[in-house]
């Protein structure tokens, strides 16, 4: 069969079950009130008076936690580059010697490349995640796994534990502070990461929540990020992570003139667009032209004497700075982008940690992001129908996240994607991208240094943008443009095996990665 | 003219290039790129051989590092390795 982008997938794959296709945005939550589903059980657990949850020993601790071959395992990845769990607790698994696994962290870091491993020696079977980078994406991509990977975004990885697709047997959740109950939260201790908003979904609904601390302190530990009714075991551990590679120097706003144009550009842009005034809600990314986008927007706002109403996503200290000179009135924050957060996160009332199902997830009565006026995300690629890839990158390779790109792009009233219109000679701008993170019809605008392209489907946009002195040109005249200086990209070999399903966050297909052949 | 000393000039920054020159009696260019494929090396070639024949080169030995860099700084970077090779 064939999706709606066109993309050819099978109807069922060993290991994964039935394919359901992608059929646009928002089909599937337009009629899930007919499919009729109900939220899974979690195993029920009972506790007596006095009952002694805290351990020394990890080993100990799995084996309390009934986890058995073929399981499923969570973690969270809050400290990103610098989480030392996930591979302490996959070396302990290992010895134990487990197989057959599926390894469920809500991404994988470039403090993940051991996993290679572990998939070679049979001890994981399957990997879902939101972002494969550095050697364990170049693995996958030569088709080195008998089942493909599932990639979701965040809030497609919320619906999906919540609905039951999938189980989590065990959740290993990284907790920078515990109480000796297991009240968890991410703003205190050594390593502080701030914001726990993954890592709430795993606790709802897994049938075994272990934490793991290097920070006990006394009862009761506040604010309760995670509440000790769904923590049974808490597991001490000399260092849980280095939170200085949470943000790895990302949220330090890009010296690169060719960001500031596109961004000063996206302004100009947003300030137009409709939906910029009072109240406004605006989510941007951490990285390069996104994060300078909310410095412009920031500076029009102030001059403006504009007050917005929230800013979402990942939350970076120069987004707290944004706030803090009284341009919005609240933060929601489901992974704090570097240490700096923390203290904001702790002290500071406006500034709310929230999960990944209030984040993002498509499946309940309203994720904050359905109110979302703007957002800014990257692209790696986007091509002429607007569709955008932010996994994998030119040479084939699944080296990048989904994260909340498609959820964040679904929701928002103005979705805006900035990217320089070439890299090192290799065209951002291309007839299909690679590999479909976030449908075409969902995005609005694209803002190169070369020039800005509309999606033809908002006129209205296009109405609002006349006579604003903005080079707005068509999409396929703007490639045209860039296609005379940049190469054309090196051709990629794929071959036929299907490497990984890029899951849209309604739970359908919407893409794969293939099989790169060297 | 002659390149008389051995010379450098560019980057490894992506969208750059290390251009490496050394005397030689007459033209030998050697292009590697991180990013593109052998066409587009031979391309570099081509464009280096072109631009030493402008500037009244007919004796160096050139090495080209790309990192996806532009024609224009392909043609900036080697003049520059130019003028410092030349007394």
């Amino acid at each position: 069969m064939k999706n709606k982008l066109g993309v050819k997938l099978p109807d069922h794959i060993d290991g994964i079950g039935k394919i359901l296709p992608y059929k646009g945005p928002f089909a599937r939550v337009r009629g899930l009130k007919k499919e009729g589903l109900t939220t899974t059980g979690v195993k029920m657990r009972a506790s007596l008076p006095g009952k002694k949850k805290v351990f020394k020993d990890l080993k100990k601790v799995i084996e309390l936690s009934g986890l058995k071959d073929g399981g499923t395992i969570s973690f969270h990845h809050h400290l990103r580059n610098g989480d030392f769990l996930l591979m302490n607790v996959m070396k302990v698994i290992d010895e134990m010697g487990f197989k057959d696994l599926t390894l469920f962290p809500s991404s994988l870091t470039s403090a993940h490349q051991g996993i290679v491993d572990y998939v070679r020696k049979g001890v994981v079977k399957k990997i879902y995640t939101s972002g494969l980078r550095g050697e364990l994406g170049k693995f996958i991509s030569k088709g080195n796994m008998e089942i493909p990977v599932v990639i979701r975004s965040h809030g497609g990885r919320a619906r999906a534990i919540k609905s039951g697709d999938v189980k989590i047997d065990v959740a290993f959740i990284g907790a920078p502070s515990s109480d000796r109950e297991g009240n968890l939260n991410g703003v205190r201790g050594p390593s502080a990461c701030g914001s726990l908003g993954y890592a709430m979904v795993d606790a709802e609904y897994a049938d075994c929540v272990v934490a793991v601390t290097d920070h006990l302190v006394d009862y009761p530990n506040t604010p309760i990020s995670i509440p000790q009714y769904q923590v049974d075991y808490i597991v001490l551990t000399d260092k849980l992570g280095n939170p200085d590679k949470i943000g790895s120097g990302s949220t330090r706003l890009t010296t690169n003139p060719v960001d500031h144009i596109i961004a000063e550009k996206a302004a100009k842009l947003i300030f137009n667009s409709g939906y910029f005034g009072n109240g406004m809600t605006f989510q941007t990314g951490a990285g390069g032209a996104s994060l300078a986008v909310a410095k412009y927007v920031a500076d029009i706002m102030e001059a403006k004497g504009v007050v917005g109403s929230y800013a979402i996503g990942g939350i970076s200290s120069y987004i707290v700075d944004i706030y803090k000179r009284g341009l919005f009135k609240k933060m929601f924050d489901v992974q704090s982008f570097d240490k700096g957060v923390v203290s904001s996160l702790l002290n500071n009332e406006d500034h709310l940690e929230i999960s990944a199902d209030f984040y993002a997830n498509p499946f309940n009565s309203g994720a904050i992001i359905n109110n979302l006026d703007v957002v800014v995300l990257a692209a790696y690629e986007i091509d002429t129908d607007f569709n955008v890839n932010v996994l994998v990158d030119s040479h084939g390779y699944a080296q990048g996240a989904s994260g909340g790109h498609s959820d964040t792009s679904a929701a928002a009233k103005l979705t805006v994607i900035v990217a320089p219109s070439f890299r090192a000679r290799i065209p951002t701008l291309v007839d299909r991208v690679n590999t479909i993170i976030t449908p075409g019809e969902t995005v609005d605008i694209l803002v190169t240094e070369r020039g800005i392209a509309v999606n033809p489907k908002r006129k209205d946009l296009l109405e609002n943008f006349k006579g604003k002195g903005l080079n707005i040109i068509d999409i396929c005249d703007l490639k045209k443009k860039v296609d005379k200086i940049t190469l054309k990209p090196r051709m990629v070999e794929f071959g036929d095996k299907i490497c990984g399903l890029i899951e849209y966050r309604d739970g359908t297909i919407i893409d794969t990665i293939d099989q790169v052949i060297e | 003219m002659k390149i008389s000393k051995k010379s450098s000039a560019g980057s490894l920054e992506s969208s750059d290039l290390m251009v490496y020159l050394e005397p030689m009696d007459t033209i030998k260019v050697e292009a590697v790129s991180s990013v593109s494929t052998s066409q587009h090396q031979k391309e570099i070639e081509a464009l280096v051989k072109k631009e030493l024949k402008k500037a009244g080169i007919s004796g160096a030995y050139v090495k080209v590092q790309d990192n996806g860099a532009l024609n224009l700084t392909i043609k900036a970077r080697l003049k520059t390795a130019i003028s410092r090779g030349i007394e």
